[in-house]
């Protein structure tokens, strides 16, 4: 047993793997990975959606695989690689899915944009994107309010170099 | 969120016997921890375990509890041997979930009965015993059908364990006094007059594994209807098994969703299948035996004629995958659109 804790004991402290480097966090027994990546790292690129693993809006990778992580118990992390929108390219630079999403014009308002593009990256890398039914498909938890979808199976199809297979009439 | 004790379990011993809740994928417990609808005193993480291997097991396949989603339904095992099973698992959950999920979680997984997750309405046999049901006046579009009572009609939610009765999935579980093995058919519970009772399951025991026994010959479909296309809970489903030779029906299983308070084989459409030739009319025939004990509501009467057509569909189907590939792995000819 290597954690047993309860509040209102003091925060537990918790070291994570977040974009390949090791932070040590305090947080209380019942955080979440989203609110611990927002409000203890500081990395609010993960979004707030609906808090309840609906919306996709808050989508990371955990050991590579898409993840909700507002369903994600902070303390269960312990060990394992997350990472983020913020770590998905160098600093400064923008990962090829972030250059399609503004070359296609992928979002609107942008709240739910990183956690599509952190879907579209896993799409591509698990070869899952051979075209725009199977993109659809794999993309079905992340949603759009503002309804950008067309463009984002473009840009995905753009990174995967599969444009023009099954990309009908949009949705 | 209340807070709770964590404990970290490394070992399955260490595990079995612990009191409160289990955590594995999280996307059923955290989410009821949000709403106020569990709260567990403690919470022992499970997912260390090393109970995630799926292989080969006296003719059929076991699969290790804490196997996600996602990994079953990309085993090639899985695909070849149980195809129901495989498109279950893709139509039931979206690619997040099936990441985190494991298989033990989500024969657990709870009813999205409305009444049951939000605490602001009091009425609830499941959530409190004896506070009455708020569904059954209120609204139940999507709850159950079949194997209701007049203390609840929350419809069990899972896509996966209707494909996994179909192919007669065994549990093992492990309690603080060693181990022993339930049918999944037998593990979930009707809710007569105790709803809060959903499960076989006993204190601090802790499913290790699913069993599938070889696959019976024939082909298998797993159908699912729903309100949009894609990532949505069942209006209706079968997963429909066919053995079919020289135009008759050897062997038959049927095992709806959507529509039951659990997942709800059907022996009556399975005995009105069994001997007879493989035509509409028989499938027609079995699928209102199916039916014949349905108990609707106003708002979820359509279900029943519903999911008479899903049962037809799912028939035709398996029959045309059997057909299409002789006799053998059953190519889901019919998946209601994507899987």
């Amino acid at each position: 047993m290597s954690h047993s804790a309860t509040l209102p004991d003091p925060d537990l402290a918790l070291t994570l793997s977040v974009n390949g480097k090791q932070e040590e966090v305090h947080v209380p027994v019942q955080a979440t990975l989203l609110d611990v990546l927002r409000e203890r790292l500081h990395l609010t690129g993960t979004k707030k959606g609906c808090d309840h693993g609906q919306c996709g809006a808050c989508t990371v990778h955990v050991d590579g695989q898409t993840h909700l992580s507002c369903l994600t118990l902070a303390l269960s992390c312990e060990g394992r690689a997350v990472t983020t929108i913020e770590g998905l390219a160098p600093e400064g630079g923008l990962h090829p899915m972030q250059a399609a999403f503004i070359e296609h014009d992928a979002f609107q308002c942008g709240y739910c944009t990183p956690g599509q593009i952190m879907s579209a990256v896993a799409c591509v890398e698990q070869a899952q994107a051979g075209n725009a039914d199977a993109i659809r498909e794999f993309m079905s938890g992340n949603l759009c309010r503002c309804a950008a979808y067309p463009q984002i199976v473009a840009a995905i199809q753009d990174v995967a170099g599969t444009s023009g297979q099954g990309a009908g009439a949009g949705q | 969120m209340r807070p709770f004790t964590y404990v970290r379990a490394q070992e399955v011993g260490e595990a079995a016997g612990q009191p409160g809740r289990f955590l594995a994928g999280g996307t059923t417990l955290i989410d009821l921890m949000k709403l106020d609808v569990e709260r567990p005193a403690q919470v022992t993480d499970i997912t260390a375990l090393p109970l995630v291997d799926i292989a080969e097991h006296g003719g059929g396949v076991r699969i290790g509890a804490l196997a996600s989603m996602a990994q079953v339904a990309d085993h090639p095992l899985i695909a070849a041997r149980y195809p129901a099973l495989r498109n279950a698992l893709l139509a039931g959950a979206s690619q997040q979930i099936r990441n985190m999920a494991s298989m033990g979680g989500n024969v657990m997984q709870r009813t999205r009965c409305p009444y049951f997750r939000d605490t602001s309405f009091t009425a609830c046999n499941k959530r409190e015993p004896g506070s009455g049901c708020g569904a059954i006046a209120g609204h139940h579009r999507k709850q159950a059908v079949l194997g209701t009572s007049d203390a609840c009609v929350a419809l069990h939610p899972s896509d996966a364990s209707v494909a996994l009765v179909a192919y007669g999935a065994i549990l093992t579980l492990r309690g603080p006094d060693g181990e022993r093995e339930v049918s999944l058919e037998d593990f979930n519970l009707l809710p007569g007059q105790t709803p809060h009772l959903e499960h076989d399951l006993r204190e601090g025991e802790l499913i290790t594994a699913i069993t599938l026994p070889a696959p019976p010959a024939g082909s298998g479909v797993y159908l699912k209807v729903r309100d949009r296309e894609s990532y949505e809970f069942a209006l209706s489903s079968c997963a429909a098994l066919l053995d079919v030779q020289d135009g008759v029906i050897r062997a038959a299983r049927v095992v709806l969703g959507g529509v039951g308070t659990k997942p709800w084989r059907s022996p009556e459409a399975e005995a009105a299948l069994t001997g007879q030739p493989a035509t509409r009319e028989t499938f027609e025939n079995a699928a209102r035996r199916a039916l014949a004990g349905a108990t609707p509501l106003e708002q979820n009467a359509f279900k029943v004629p519903l999911t008479a057509r899903v049962i037809v569909r799912a028939l035709l189907a398996a029959q045309a995958g059997e057909a299409a590939d002789g006799h053998g792995d059953g190519q889901t000819a019919d998946q209601g659109g994507r899987a």
